[in-house]
């Protein structure tokens, strides 16, 4: 079966470009466009794996992160965050909030499907 | 390619939001001091502009866009202080980010000067912000504020492996500089064990196992003798451990890659198979991976002989945090998210166009059903009426579908208005109001340059110098009102400045000097004002940079006109002026008179009628060997018949006891055209004539109308010009003067 991935990205052009790639590598993609959006999506979706912006308006990736691992039925699972230029301290933050990794942007569609492969069976 | 070809328009798409976006936040922090939220919008659009940027690589904007983003950083964090003076340079910085956007999209990467020069202003604000900062900030924490903590030491591990090594691995005289990866597989010994943290952060040590052996054969040994009993077992805490023994030809960069996500979250230690010391350990992962072993000693898995305990070196401890990066927004107005959907324009407009034909076969419909004698009361005609009923709703709701609201241009005026007020030296506020007033999507993309126009024109030639104002007791600030409304089934725009008014004694001056109306013309104060309006006119005495390039407000006339749209004006002297246009709210139908010419029907434009009448047989007089005038009050007109005009006919018949349209050309000027009868006004639906058929002068374009009849709609301006062969040109010279 196809695995889902929901995607959090106030940008379209962000979200479209993780579509595409996502979908060419053969995973199901439900998109969110911030945090209170993608817990909304949550509410009616089992998605396999998380990818997650971090500024967004409304509620942002730090935020949507901690909501999500406080629901017992999300503890374990993955959540990658889009972070830029490899910003350790915001991947030290996004670890804190339950982060499970990071993709840096841009990406290409390679490691992203490896990020994913590495957190996702 | 061609996807992404599709994602790149959305970018720009996007940005032109974003920048919107930005332009909004920005005036709100010139207004004084914003709140959190607002900073963070507008460091978001810049965030996300560079974000997109980078994906298509487009390398000149991401540069700049990460000054900018990095100031705004700094300014949502505290570190740097607002003041009108740093929201004046973001201002130009977003004027700029705007052509930088647009030259990208038209496949240019600009980096001019003043690329260059912005950055620098920027940088310099960032930097003066900072090292304010760093006053009440640690001096290491805050050096590493903007290189990443880690970044800081990763320099030696990158420029020169041998020196980053020698202080930590004495006893590594092993072939140290040989890249691992060039002889061929590589034994690695590695030890993995988790933490109890890597698991609540969603880790799943089996996919890290996987992915190692996809580097290369693996023989993974489980250690499990540290389970506890099952009554005492904690379920959430970390009992197992592995030794992995990988054969592979990679760098140990490589594996270290694998366990990027659970760094700090486990015990790690790679080592070449064979030897006792960890290979060289060239990524910031290893130094923090190395630190954790020890310190941690209980739980290194690292060789106690191998690591000397003083290899941490002091900075590396304190991980910088800085303060509020983001926050998540507290403010209770949020709206829910709107579920939306994008649909290709080319399927909307072909939804139009089938609803057209709706609109036009229920008109038939109806018809043939009156005409077959059928009572209004039978059921037929009650089901018609129904339909006609849900068919006009139909119209409605899909017109609505590309109605949107007139903000998009709107946006677009506060940069115009800075621009124009730098160049002419005044000072002016611009008032918006009504940009949330909805209109066909196609009539908005044509409403962008005759506003621009008479936004220019309000500035350059309504307002006066701060000097002047306060000369007359005014506000040194001229104010520049920019308003849309709906009135009467269209949309109305209004430009209104409070300058000084149209200098009506110039403006004939002008237009007497220019032979625009005769020397002795006696005109009213409102047909003075019109004269504005005329090809050629200009009221300023010298040519300035913003209005001077030719184009005047008879361009702006003829646009709106194009747009079957009406322009007007009022002033009052001291006070100022106020262009009011008013426009259709779509251009798929159009509102036209119907009526008879030589036998055939025809629909006239309503939007080009002043007056339709029927002439008295002394008003018509003959002015040279075939040209007619016609009187109309004090003015002669060119009369017109349009059925010799389209060459239906070639001996017009007396135009006393027929009807007359007195109409009004795109340039103002008029003329009478006679028709055989009128059977009065009626929304007709645009079909394109060229489209279908080819281009027919004096023909606009097509209509059905309710009898199934294909109707021809005049181009009214053509008409005037195509005069049949022979007549007067001396007619044309009647213009507007009077007797």
């Amino acid at each position: 079966m196809k695995q889902t991935i929901l995607t959090v990205d106030d940008s379209r052009t962000m979200r479209d470009m993780l579509r595409l790639a996502l979908v060419a590598a053969g995973y199901r993609v439900i998109e969110a466009i911030d945090g209170v959006d993608g817990l909304q999506v949550l509410t009616g979706e089992k998605p396999d794996v998380i990818i997650t912006d971090i500024n967004m308006p409304n509620l942002d990736g730090f935020g949507f992160i901690e909501a999500v691992r406080k629901d017992v039925a999300w503890r374990g699972t993955p959540i990658l965050v889009l972070t830029t230029e490899s910003d350790a301290e915001k991947k030290a933050r996004a670890r804190d909030a339950g982060a499970t990794g990071w993709i840096v942007k841009p990406f290409s569609p390679d490691k992203l499907v490896q990020a994913i492969r590495r957190v996702a069976a | 390619m061609d996807e992404m070809e599709a994602i790149k328009a959305t970018f720009f798409q996007e940005c032109e939001e974003l920048l919107a976006d930005l332009e909004v936040g920005l005036l709100a922090m010139q207004a004084g001091p914003a709140d959190g939220e607002t900073v963070n919008a507008v460091f978001r659009a810049v965030h996300s502009i560079k974000g997109g940027a980078g994906a298509f690589g487009f390398e000149g904007l991401v540069r700049f866009a990460h000054v900018f983003e990095t100031l705004m950083d700094g300014l949502r964090s505290g570190k740097i202080e607002q003041s009108s003076d740093l929201v004046a340079a973001l201002l130009r910085a977003a004027d700029l980010l705007a052509d930088l956007v647009e030259a990208a999209r038209g496949g240019a990467e600009a980096e001019d000067d003043r690329t260059g020069a912005m950055a620098a202003e920027l940088q310099v604000l960032i930097e003066g912000g900072e090292s304010a900062g760093s006053m009440s900030a640690p001096a290491a924490g805050e050096a590493a504020g903007e290189l990443d903590a880690p970044f800081s030491f990763q320099p030696l591990g990158a420029s020169s492996p041998c020196e980053a090594e020698a202080p930590f691995t004495p006893l590594a005289v092993l072939p140290l500089d040989g890249p691992a990866g060039d002889a061929g597989p590589v034994a690695w010994s590695i030890a993995f064990r988790p933490r109890a943290s890597l698991f609540h952060n969603g880790n799943e040590p089996a996919l890290i196992l996987r992915e190692l052996e996809r580097l290369g054969p693996a023989t993974i040994t489980l250690d499990a003798s540290s389970v506890p009993p099952l009554a005492s077992l904690d379920p959430e805490a970390s009992w197992l451990s592995w030794e992995i023994l990988l054969t592979a030809s990679c760098e140990e960069t490589e594996i270290r890659e694998v366990f990027e996500f659970v760094d700090g979250d486990c015990d790690l230690s790679i080592s070449r198979a064979g030897e006792d010391a960890p290979a060289e350990a060239d990524t910031d992962a290893a130094f923090a991976a190395l630190l954790a072993s020890i310190q941690d000693p209980p739980a290194a898995a690292v060789d106690p002989d191998v690591a000397p305990p003083v290899m941490a070196p002091p900075v590396v401890a304190a991980p910088v945090s800085r303060p509020v990066v983001a926050k998540a927004s507290t403010d209770p107005q949020v709206a829910a998210p709107q579920a939306t959907i994008r649909v290709d324009p080319e399927r909307i407009d072909r939804l139009i166009d089938l609803v057209g034909e709706l609109v036009i076969n229920q008109a038939m419909l109806a018809q043939r059903v009156m005409e077959s004698g059928l009572s209004p009361s039978s059921a037929v005609s009650v089901g018609l009426d129904d339909l006609e009923q849900l068919t006009r709703e139909i119209q409605e709701s899909v017109m609505a579908i590309r109605a949107q609201p007139v903000k998009s241009v709107f946006q677009r005026m506060p940069r115009l208005v800075r621009e124009t007020a730098a160049m002419t030296g005044k000072q002016v506020r611009l008032v918006t109001d009504g940009e949330n007033t909805e209109v066909d999507k196609t009539v908005i993309e044509r409403l962008a340059e005759p506003i621009t126009h008479m936004i220019r024109n309000a500035i350059d030639h309504g307002l006066e110098t701060p000097e002047a104002r306060i000369a007359a007791g005014k506000n040194p600030e001229g104010m520049v009102r920019l308003a849309a409304l709906h009135r009467g089934g269209r949309i109305v725009i209004e430009v209104a400045d409070d300058g000084a008014g149209i200098n009506r004694r110039k403006v004939l001056a002008i237009a007497t000097d220019r032979d625009l109306v005769a020397a002795d013309a006696q005109l009213s104060d409102e047909e003075i004002d019109n004269l504005i309006f005329l090809p050629g006119f200009s009221t300023a005495t010298q040519v300035s940079d913003v209005s001077g390039r030719g184009v005047g407000m008879d361009v702006v006339r003829r646009s709106i006109q194009a747009l079957g749209g009406r322009i007007s004006i009022a002033s009052r002297p001291g006070e100022g002026s106020t262009f009011t246009l008013s426009l259709p709210l779509t251009l798929a139908v159009l509102d036209g008179m119907v009526i008879d010419v030589a036998g055939h029907t025809m629909v006239a434009p309503l939007s080009a009628i002043v007056e339709s009448l029927r002439p008295k047989p002394e008003d018509v007089r003959r002015l040279g060997p075939t040209g007619m005038v016609l009187a109309v009050r004090d003015t002669h007109v060119p009369l017109l018949d349009i059925g010799c005009v389209l060459g239906f006919r070639t001996e017009a018949p007396p135009a006393s006891d027929r009807v007359v349209l007195l109409v009004e050309a795109e340039d103002g000027s008029r003329a009478a055209l006679v028709a055989d009868g009128i059977h009065g006004q009626r929304q007709v639906v645009i079909k394109s004539l060229e489209a279908n058929y080819r281009q027919v002068p004096g023909i606009a374009a097509a209509t059905i109308l309710g009898d199934g009849r294909v109707a021809l709609i005049l181009d009214v301006d053509a008409v005037m010009t195509l005069r049949p062969p022979g007549a007067s040109r001396a007619a044309e010279s009647t213009l507007i003067a009077a007797e």
